[in-house]
């Protein structure tokens, strides 16, 4: 999505995402809960997710079943939590790998300048012409489907937001007289960079790299939504609303509602925790 | 300030990157496991005619950059090459199926424009509860993928209610606009909740303005502050929002138009996709490219007549 790192106007003025409001609180602990959910999923999912019992298909919320079964009489409990693990997972790597070769690419564009400059920004400009989904469709068509696929087309087109930030902030930096004394006192590019520079534009770029998890939560639902994503047995939130879309449209919603909430709840929360969190950033600065 | 120096510097520009563009897609293809022929092929009975129908079709024996210049020029000629699921020219699948989905963007943007804009002003107008329910609304309008939408909303209306048709695409206008209702729906939640926030934002940073504050000791009408030194201002961050929510809307409608079985390109290209039909796919990728592209450029050249501040510079947009 062509909207990810572009910080939204005005931002510092919304009280819902004051860094001490309730809201903010409230999305990182749910983020929180979410994380360890994902990780203790095995322990705490009361079936296994993929366990098939044609009896209970659709069966509604029940002592076995909390949250009832899905169309093939798969517990909806056990998958929304083993779920969470693949639909976390995957925007984890699209904002890792973006984020650390992002950050690379756009401190040696600023740092460097000149031809290695222009190159990187001529390249970003073509990626930034294909849609982070288009792209991701067109390596899919080629590749097959698969986690694998998706994840490393979504980082390339999340990957020229991450650089321009980063070339941006670091340009701004340059100009600070620390950096200039480091010089002077004979410390090399590359020490200055790790060591000086990249902890002080790190909170920006970390803020952005949260705001962007939603997005990529979002466009990896999606491709799991069409079938394009994790393959057909793993669980996961936009596979499951895409298996329970047919039970939808038989008039039993809950299988694909609950995965459509959390998948609306988690983005909620990354986008609250990192608009918060840029603003605190942006205060602190000035 | 030289109009007509900038639309050609930026067509030039745009040229370029298309080319660009063209051989990533074009490329993609030999970028697959296996030869080029036995991935087009791929699941389908291969007999020794069908790969030599392959290879004459796409050139495969010729040298690689023959063959890219052979297809881009059949591509500037209007011709995407032959459907390999559906025995037909990509080309006349796309006119087809175009104007479905031209509607379907269409009404969905018109939702946007009107719901977004109003929502905004509300909130940067009137404050106090109206802007807070606004933001909450919003946030969880940003928050909901056009698909999780599209469910819901299918459920909801055309399952529980049955108020709307749950697929499909209807025949003649009236049918096409009440099929396309809930699609349109599902697509502009998202884009209502950018559009709102923006606005919003954009009219209280011109509310700030010394400039009102001058308007309003003069006496002037509220309203017409409003109306002619705060939206007016608004309007050049409104317009670039405006782009960002066609290119937006151009990928989102794979996504609903697969959800309510809508005959449209997206749906052509979500089919395409796992039927492993790589022409479609190129050809729709090229076309969405070309018109994100056209649609940027189309918000630089409106930008300087809708904000005068902003001077036509070649430097990029802020898409």
């Amino acid at each position: 999505m062509s909207t990810v790192l572009v910080r939204r106007p005005g931002l510092a003025r919304l009280r819902s995402t004051d860094p001490r409001s309730p809201l903010h609180v409230l999305c990182v602990g749910f983020v929180g809960v979410l994380t360890l959910a994902a990780l203790l999923a095995p322990w705490l999912a009361p079936h296994d997710p993929n366990a098939v019992d044609l009896g209970n298909a659709l069966a509604g919320t029940s002592a076995h079943h909390p949250l009832g079964a899905d169309a093939a009489g798969r517990d909806t409990l056990s998958r929304l939590l083993v779920g969470a693990r693949t639909s976390l997972l995957g925007p984890l790597g699209v904002v890792t790998f973006s984020t650390v070769t992002g950050v690379a690419v756009g401190m040696a564009a600023a740092w460097r300048g000149g031809w290695l400059d222009s190159v990187l920004s001529r390249s970003a400009e073509l990626v930034f012409a294909f849609p982070g989904l288009l792209l991701a469709i067109l390596i899919i068509s080629v590749y097959g489907e698969g986690l694998v696929a998706p994840v490393v087309a979504l980082a390339v087109a999340y990957f020229p937001y991450v650089s321009r930030l980063t070339r941006s902030l670091v340009l701004a930096e340059r100009e600070r007289p620390y950096v200039s004394a480091y010089v002077v006192q004979g410390n090399g590019a590359l020490q200055i960079c790790l060591r000086h520079v990249l902890p002080n534009i790190a909170p920006v770029v970390l803020a952005q790299a949260t705001i962007s998890f939603g997005y990529a939560l979002m466009d990896l639902a999606g491709l799991s939504f069409l079938g394009l994503g994790v393959p057909a047995l793993t669980p996961d939130w936009g596979r499951m609303v895409f298996d329970g879309q047919s039970a939808v449209q038989q008039g039993y919603p809950l299988s694909a509602v609950l995965p459509c909430v959390l998948i609306v709840l988690t983005v909620v929360a990354f986008n609250v925790a990192g608009e918060g969190w840029a603003d605190r950033v942006a205060r602190r600065d000035r | 300030m030289n109009v007509l120096r900038f639309v050609v510097r930026r067509l030039a520009e745009m040229a370029l990157t298309l080319l660009a563009a063209s051989f990533v897609v074009f490329g993609a293809l030999y970028l697959a496991p296996g030869s080029p022929a036995s991935f087009l092929l791929s699941g389908r009975s291969a007999s020794p005619a069908a790969i030599a129908a392959i290879n004459a079709q796409y050139h495969l024996d010729d040298p690689f950059a023959v063959r890219y210049l052979r297809w881009l020029g059949d591509v500037l000629r209007g011709d995407f090459g032959r459907s390999i699921t559906y025995r037909t020219d990509v080309s006349a699948l796309l006119t087809d199926r175009l104007p479905t989905t031209l509607l379907l963007v269409a009404m969905t943007l018109t939702v946007v424009m009107v719901i977004g804009l109003l929502l905004g002003r509300l909130a940067a107008v009137r404050g106090g509860v109206t802007d807070s329910a606004v933001l909450v609304g919003t946030t969880f309008a940003v928050g909901t993928p056009s698909f999780v939408a599209a469910v819901l909303l299918q459920g909801l209306f055309a399952v529980r209610l049955g108020w709307f048709p749950s697929s499909g695409d209807g025949d003649g206008i009236a049918d096409m606009l009440w099929h396309l209702t809930l699609p349109a729906v599902a697509l502009a939640l998202y884009l209502v909740g950018m559009l709102a926030r923006v606005t919003r934002s954009a009219m209280l940073d011109a509310l700030a303005g010394e400039h009102v504050t001058v308007a309003r000791s003069r006496g002037v009408p509220e309203r017409q502050v409003i109306r002619r030194h705060v939206l007016r201002n608004a309007l050049g961050t409104v317009l670039t929002t405006a782009g960002l929510i066609v290119s937006t809307l151009l990928v989102s409608t794979i996504l609903v138009e697969s959800a309510f079985s809508v005959g449209g390109v997206g749906q052509l290209l979500e089919l395409a996709t796992t039927t492993k039909d790589f022409p479609t796919v190129q050809a729709i990728s090229l076309i969405i490219v070309a018109l994100f592209m056209a649609v940027n450029l189309v918000v630089d050249l409106l930008l300087p007549l809708v904000d005068p501040r902003i001077a036509l510079t070649s430097g990029r947009s802020s898409a």
